[in-house]
């Protein structure tokens, strides 16, 4: 059992104290809500998509630290990317916290977000490290709500 | 925060009251477990649990069917467990004692047969702002069926009932007002003699949840004159899976059965079933006999430490640890009646409870962190979520210390 002390590292803290890419893109092309209903983590997600690419993102909402800095790195992480590089690095990551898939050799697409694979040994905090990715998912589906429930 | 005059009374051996739970000499994350969540599930001690063990090993079989020594005897063992709970709640007769699975299933009683017996369209159901979902959930199901409607007494900040709202609130389409005896959030011991009092005037019945109220008060449900009163055997170191409704035997008596099938007829034929009194009636199919047995052991074992040492006790350390934690900046606690039992709900700036909840569990301190089954109460208090730290009598002072050195540590981790 990882001792969750171990979960919050200094990116972790230092992204949930000063999370990136806060706020809300208006008019943006896509567009989510995420709701955990069991800790009440919400979060909004806007895009702008623009040839196949996301141009810019943000985010709003409240959440716990793991929550928080899981969306503050991921909208990170895929802008300037081609939509379908973020759609595999939302499947990468759902794997790696869901203990499917090994982060030393079958997520390349995650850099530091690798940060997050201690998660999956404490199943009730998952959801909220999934939750900015639930919600991506989402969005580019063209779906108004993601829920982890 | 009140304290029961403990004058005179001999305090609790803790550490050997320790000794009866084998639970608490385990370790996570390298450190010893300290274990402040007893309003989620208390603790049994030994003695509950080999009492259960005994009537599996040596004296398993189903109760009220045939002759055999054997049968006889578990449904001994069975009914005198149902005497040791109508005692323990003051209780007039056994027969006002039914078993359910727990709280939950005991409400979804009451609403599914005195609620579909006595609420009509246009009806009403008073309900109090503290309800845990268990006391919400069924009626509102019961009013959507029916068409009635939900009334919530309010709370103020201290998260104390408006009882002055009472009047305006009980009119004559009322018909049932529900709450809870102790806040599992809060912590506030509610006055429900005085709101009994107040309903019955107005000739409307009272179901009191006793779930949070039974580990830590003596209830006695003539004096506080309840029509329904609930509680469930885990929260009284006692086993899940069973749980108590009483109510008047008068209800409970005019009430129609509820499920159907075995242990809960006189006669059945095709043409005519007819049922057992009370509370046989209530009681289909084979009961989760050890929980039975075993509640029945958990009573022997508080009765014996005593609810007023009990009490005397866990006030102590509420109010220990109030203080303590009231005094870190930046920390509030959710709660402030004066009459409170020992639950501690905070919260704490830039900090979410999960993340506490997480923290504090690397350092061995289990406590709850999330909405506890009562998410109007979040909302009445503009929170997500809360930590809570519950106390029980085989909690000390140094747990204590130990929660409190680690949220100081949780919150210097997260400056």
């Amino acid at each position: 059992m990882t001792d969750p002390r171990e979960l919050y590292q200094q990116v972790i803290l230092e992204h949930n104290k000063k999370p990136r890419n806060f706020g809300k893109l208006a008019p943006c092309t896509h567009h989510a809500e995420g709701h955990n209903p069991l800790c009440g983590d919400q979060l909004d997600l806007t895009l702008v998509v623009e040839d196949g690419v996301v141009r810019d993102v943000k985010f709003e909402g409240s959440g716990c630290a793991i929550d928080v800095a899981s969306a503050s790195l991921m909208t990170g992480a895929i802008k300037g990317r081609p939509v379908a590089e973020a759609e595999a690095m939302i499947d990468q990551f759902r794997g790696m916290v869901r203990g499917e898939l090994d982060p030393a050799t079958q997520t390349p697409l995650l850099g530091k977000l690798t940060l997050f694979q201690g998660v999956k040994d404490i199943p009730s905090r998952v959801k909220c490290a999934i939750l900015p990715w639930a919600t991506l998912h989402a969005a580019l589906k063209g779906e108004e709500e993601a829920s982890t429930e | 925060m009140t304290s029961p005059s403990n004058i005179g009374l001999q305090p609790l051996d803790v550490q050997a009251i320790r000794q009866d739970f084998p639970l608490l000499s385990r370790v996570f994350h390298g450190k010893p477990v300290v274990y402040l969540d007893s309003a989620v599930s208390g603790q049994m001690p030994a003695h509950v649990i080999e009492r259960m063990a005994k009537y599996e090993r040596e004296e398993h079989t189903n109760v009220h069917r045939g002759v055999s020594t054997l049968s006889q005897e578990a449904t001994d063992f069975y009914e005198a467990a149902r005497e040791k709970v109508r005692k323990f709640l003051g209780a007039a007769s056994a027969r006002e004692i039914v078993w359910t699975r727990g709280t939950t299933e005991a409400i979804n009683l009451v609403a599914q047969t005195f609620g579909r017996m006595t609420v009509k369209e246009g009806d009403e159901i008073l309900l109090s702002a503290m309800e845990h979902h268990a006391d919400i959930v069924p009626w509102q199901m019961l009013a959507q069926e029916k068409g009635a409607t939900i009334k919530v007494i309010p709370m103020n900040d201290a998260g104390e009932l408006i009882l002055e709202s009472l009047d305006e609130l009980i009119t004559d389409r009322t018909k049932l007002l529900g709450v809870v005896h102790v806040s599992n959030v809060l912590g506030t011991i509610n006055p429900v003699k005085e709101i009994i009092a107040r309903a019955h005037a107005k000739g409307v019945p009272v179901l009191v949840d006793g779930a949070q109220a039974v580990p830590h008060l003596k209830v006695d449900v003539q004096d506080l004159d309840a029509d329904f009163y609930v509680f469930s055997g885990h929260k009284l170191s006692g086993p899940t899976g069973i749980g108590v409704l009483y109510g008047k035997l008068a209800l409970l008596e005019a009430m129609p059965p509820w499920h159907g099938g075995g242990s809960m007829i006189r006669s059945v034929s095709w043409e005519k079933t007819t049922y057992l009194p009370a509370p046989g009636k209530f009681e289909a199919g084979t009961p989760p006999i050890a929980a039975a047995i075993g509640l029945g052991a958990a009573i022997d074992y508080v009765t014996a430490l005593g609810l007023d040492r009990i009490a005397a006790h866990e006030h102590e350390l509420l109010a220990y640890a109030t203080e303590k934690l009231a005094a870190i900046p930046g920390l509030r606690i959710l709660g402030t009646a004066r009459d409170k039992a020992s639950v501690l709900s905070f919260v704490v700036d830039g900090i979410h409870p999960h993340d506490m909840g997480s923290l504090l569990d690397g350092e061995g301190v289990v406590v709850r962190a999330g909405h506890h089954c009562a998410q109007p109460v979040m909302t009445r208090f503009h929170v997500p979520a809360t930590t809570r730290a519950s106390f029980a009598y085989f909690n000390t002072r140094e747990e204590v210390d130990i929660l409190v050195s680690a949220v100081l540590k949780a919150i210097e981790l997260f400056k």
